[in-house]
């Protein structure tokens, strides 16, 4: 009778911060909505009971089905018959049940067929998803480009497709080609205007995942003759149409129940959505933010289940007559976990928290100009959103990758076999840091916000908190390595060259990440004792490693940088 | 044809895992130690009526529950998953019933009831394990049962085709309606609870709940007929006193006593293909050796 929502009290920690209060005003418009819809909340309070009670739907679905179909999802895995996509029995289990308990389209309008959930309640869905079967959580989640569809489609668009995405059609975001992965500027796939004005997609694309859903986002050129992103549209390709076929699916390492698909399309009729030449730079920069904080949302999943799989090993498994939990090394190993975890988690609501304030302000927008005040938070919310969303994304993905390693030493040579869930788990894991963009990726879309201060901005503000007397001291070595962190950016910008700046940017985005997680676990310790410990370590780990890259970044001299072979390309 | 279907369910304490402090002293139940659940088998009852549901457009799924007051959530539960109103049998006078005074009772709240084509329940209730209360409102009423059911193929022309599973094998049965049908543990499982029902149906209460509510939820309540629970007592469903409560029931418990099993019992099974070991499995969670 497990709950993946119950028997984590984090959660609602996270769920009940005090910034969810604006947040949900802005969502359900003052609780207007109420009014024309019989399940719309009719306060704070009640919209709070709302999400608590959902996702103690989610909780246990997570807890009863999905966990338990993990195992043999990842041995079955899916197939293709003639050109169609076969989910494993579990994947499809999965599935029905989460369309039996309306937990699709959770984040979509109310009039569309959504529950209208802020961002933050839905990615905790995710995050307890992800902790049942990672793999599913991909399946599952990509829900949220219904998200996209209902920010850039039309009217008739949106009402034609998301209440079918509500109802539990499943969705897919086509980008992805042989010959353009993270460079998405080099997409070939054609889409070309018929002189009835509509539109036929032809050419391939590769690693999709879920690429058989029943509507598709997909990426494509609609410019002949152009060769950059300027050249690139968006167009939603529904599957009751017919053109595309999957030509095989990948055999990959880990999340083995998530269909990577392999696409042919062959005069597929599609419709635009949006405007031409919008593709890239706009919209499917939107979804990737939304895909982004989905796979953060995915990794603190793994994290969790790496940290109670690891200590429910180490309690029971002895050795020299005592539970291996007992040593100091295993103590502590188990204790770094879960302060990244903590970490992470922190780190991925406030993300959230950040996005949904955001996008519930864009929306009011759709429906009325906003006054200049609300423009001007909009703005400040948005810079947040973009800053934590890499930031989020690369650590917390690293972070579990980290964490399942760590999960597999503490089981010692029985990690190593299969018959554990961390072997799995620790393939699982694997891939967050590499696709929606791989971690060196959100350190370029981050970077910017070291630069430009957005970092230093919210840290800033988190200093400005008062803390618990008990707490001062930890505020107090956040507050000295922020000294430290200013200093390295000096350090680099000093130098000047753009180069030198990419080479130091994943330290410095780290120390920025080690420093705002820092503070956001101190935030938590200040409002909840549960959290003191992982305050505790994590201020150690985030010593550790920004005075590791200050040292780095303040001892380097330019010239070394040809022993790393950078700048020897062009040399 | 749209389908009029009676859920019988239960509230019983949970006795899957019962820990040492689940027995008092002089032998009853500690329910203060034993969570309230739905009963299990009443769940895959519950099922098979939203089948038919979602089979016969136009269906009405209502469930009887026979209780305390607080059974209305055994009620909630059902609508969230899909149920569309229920009933809490609720009085003094019907406590302390045994399985002939129960079943009277609950008899006596269908034909207040009226129009109704098939009765569904679970096949027994964990709290007792009798089995007897749906056949004996099928006798009461006069009306066909149908027992064991795992899955209702069909319902045409005033006929319903049932699979029931049986000791050593299933057995494919029609009946006409109205009828009464136990469901087994066997049966598919329950669907979840829906996100959207939870949130429109979560303020629904029986009328001595509604008491107790803030003024504003009160009105919201006082607005919405579908969130109104109905709550009937004896002499509503105009029962005999004599036949019902203490006073109905034959069955006297003596005494209880805590029997712990010294010798193992030891049965020999052959066959290692993988629908034996799943006979088996089947077998152990039928009999709550495991699960």
């Amino acid at each position: 009778m497990a709950n993946f929502y119950t028997d984590n009290p984090d959660l609602k920690h996270h769920l009940t911060h005090p910034m969810m209060r604006k947040i949900v005003e802005l969502k359900e418009r003052n609780y207007t909505e109420a009014e024309k819809y019989d399940f719309a909340p009719i306060n704070y309070d009640d919209a709070i009971d709302n999400y608590e009670r959902t996702l103690e739907i989610v909780g246990e679905i997570c807890g009863e089905v999905i966990a338990a179909n993990a195992e043999s999802v990842d041995h079955q895995g899916p197939r293709v018959e003639n050109n169609r996509v076969i989910y494993a029995d579990g994947t499809q289990e999965n599935l029905d049940v989460c369309r039996k308990a309306g937990l699709m389209g959770m984040a979509m309008p109310r009039r569309f067929g959504g529950l209208n959930f802020p961002i933050t309640p839905y990615i905790m869905a995710a995050d307890i998803v992800s902790r049942a079967d990672t793999g599913f959580e991909n399946l599952w989640g990509l829900q949220d480009c219904a998200e996209t569809l209902y920010e850039f489609g039309n009217d008739d668009q949106r009402s034609r497709f998301i209440p079918r995405v509500c109802a539990g059609e499943t969705m897919s975001m086509d980008l992805t080609e042989p010959d353009a992965g993270s460079d998405l500027q080099s997409v070939m796939l054609k889409a070309t205007q018929k002189e009835d004005g509509t539109w036929v997609l032809n050419g391939v694309k590769r690693f999709i995942t879920n690429g058989d859903s029943d509507i598709h986002l997909v990426l494509a050129r609609s410019e002949e003759g152009t060769k950059d992103g300027r050249g690139l549209s968006m167009f939603i390709y529904d599957k009751r149409n017919g053109g595309v076929d999957v030509r095989r699916i990948e055999n990959k390492m880990g999340i083995k129940g998530s269909p990577t698909c392999e696409l042919t399309y062959k005069n597929a009729p599609a419709e635009l959505c949006g405007s031409t030449r919008m593709g890239l730079i706009k919209y499917v920069m939107a979804l990737m933010n939304g895909a982004r904080l989905g796979i953060a949302a995915q990794s603190v999943g793994v994290s969790e289940i790496c940290y109670r799989e690891a200590v429910a090993y180490a309690k029971e498994r002895r050795q020299f007559g005592k539970a291996i939990i007992e040593f100091p090394a295993v103590a502590e190993m188990l204790a770094v976990i879960k302060a990244k975890l903590d970490a992470s988690r922190s780190l991925l609501y406030e993300t959230a928290r950040y996005v949904d304030l955001y996008k519930a302000i864009e929306d009011i927008e759709r429906e009325r100009k906003l006054t200049p005040e609300e423009k001007a938070e909009l703005k400040g919310y948005r810079k947040f959103a973009d800053a934590l969303t890499p930031m989020s994304k690369g650590m917390s993905s690293e972070y579990c990758n980290q964490n399942a390693y760590d999960c597999i030493q503490v089981h010692g040579g029985s990690g190593f076999m299969k018959d554990y869930a961390c072997e799995r788990v620790y393939r699982d894991a694997r891939i967050t840091s590499i696709y929606e963009g791989t971690t060196q990726l959100q350190v370029v879309a981050a970077i910017r916000h070291v630069t430009t201060g957005t970092y230093k901005a919210l840290i800033d503000g988190y200093a400005a908190t008062e803390f618990k007397a008990e707490l001062q001291p930890m505020a107090e070595n956040l507050k000295r390595l922020t000294a430290l962190y200013e200093e390295a950016i000096a350090a680099v910008s000093a130098e000047g060259k753009a180069e030198y700046t990419d080479f130091m940017a994943r330290r410095l985005v780290e120390m920025a990440g080690n420093i705002v997680m820092g503070y956001l676990l101190l935030l938590d310790a200040n409002r909840n004792e549960s959290f003191t410990a992982s305050a505790n370590v994590y201020n150690k780990i985030a010593e550790a490693e920004v005075c590791k890259h200050h040292e780095f970044i303040k001892n380097f001299r330019p010239e070394q940088l040809a022993f790393y072979g950078v700048g020897a390309a062009e040399a | 044809m749209s389908l009029n279907i009676i859920v019988l369910a239960k509230q019983v304490p949970d006795t899957r895992n019962v820990g040492k402090d689940a027995m008092k002293e002089d032998g009853t139940i500690n329910r203060a130690a034993l969570p309230a659940i739905f009963n299990p088998e009443d769940l895959n009852a519950l099922e098979q009526a939203l089948r038919l549901k979602d089979a016969h457009p136009g269906s009405k799924v209502t469930i009887l529950t026979m209780g305390l007051p607080r059974a209305a959530e055994v009620i909630r539960e059902a609508i969230f998953r899909g149920a569309d109103t229920g009933i809490v049998l609720t009085d003094r006078a019907l406590g302390g019933a045994d399985t002939l005074a129960t079943s009277y009772s609950l008899a006596q709240a269908v034909k207040k009831f009226g129009n109704y084509d098939i009765i569904l329940g679970g096949r027994q209730a964990i709290d007792g394990d009798t089995a007897q209360v749906g056949p004996q409102i099928a006798e009461k009423l006069g009306i066909p049962q149908v027992t064991y059911a795992e899955d209702i193929l069909e319902v045409k022309d005033g006929h319903i085709v049932v699979k029931r599973r049986l000791e050593h094998g299933v057995e494919t049965v029609k009946a006409p309606l109205p009828c009464v049908v136990t469901v087994n543990g066997s049966a598919a499982p329950c669907r979840p609870r829906n996100a959207k029902r939870v949130m429109q149906y979560k303020r629904a209460v029986s009328p001595s709940e509604a008491k107790s509510l803030a003024p504003e939820i009160a009105a919201i309540v006082e607005k919405r007929p579908d969130l109104q629970l109905q709550e009937w007592g004896a002499a509503y469903v105009e029962a005999d006193p004599k036949q019902i409560g203490l006073a109905g029931s034959p069955t006297k418990v003596k005494s209880i006593e805590n029997v712990v099993f010294t010798a193992k019992e030891s049965r020999c099974i052959d066959g290692s293909n993988d629908a034996q070991l799943e006979d088996l499995i089947q077998e152990l969670i039928t009999n709550h050796t495991i699960g």
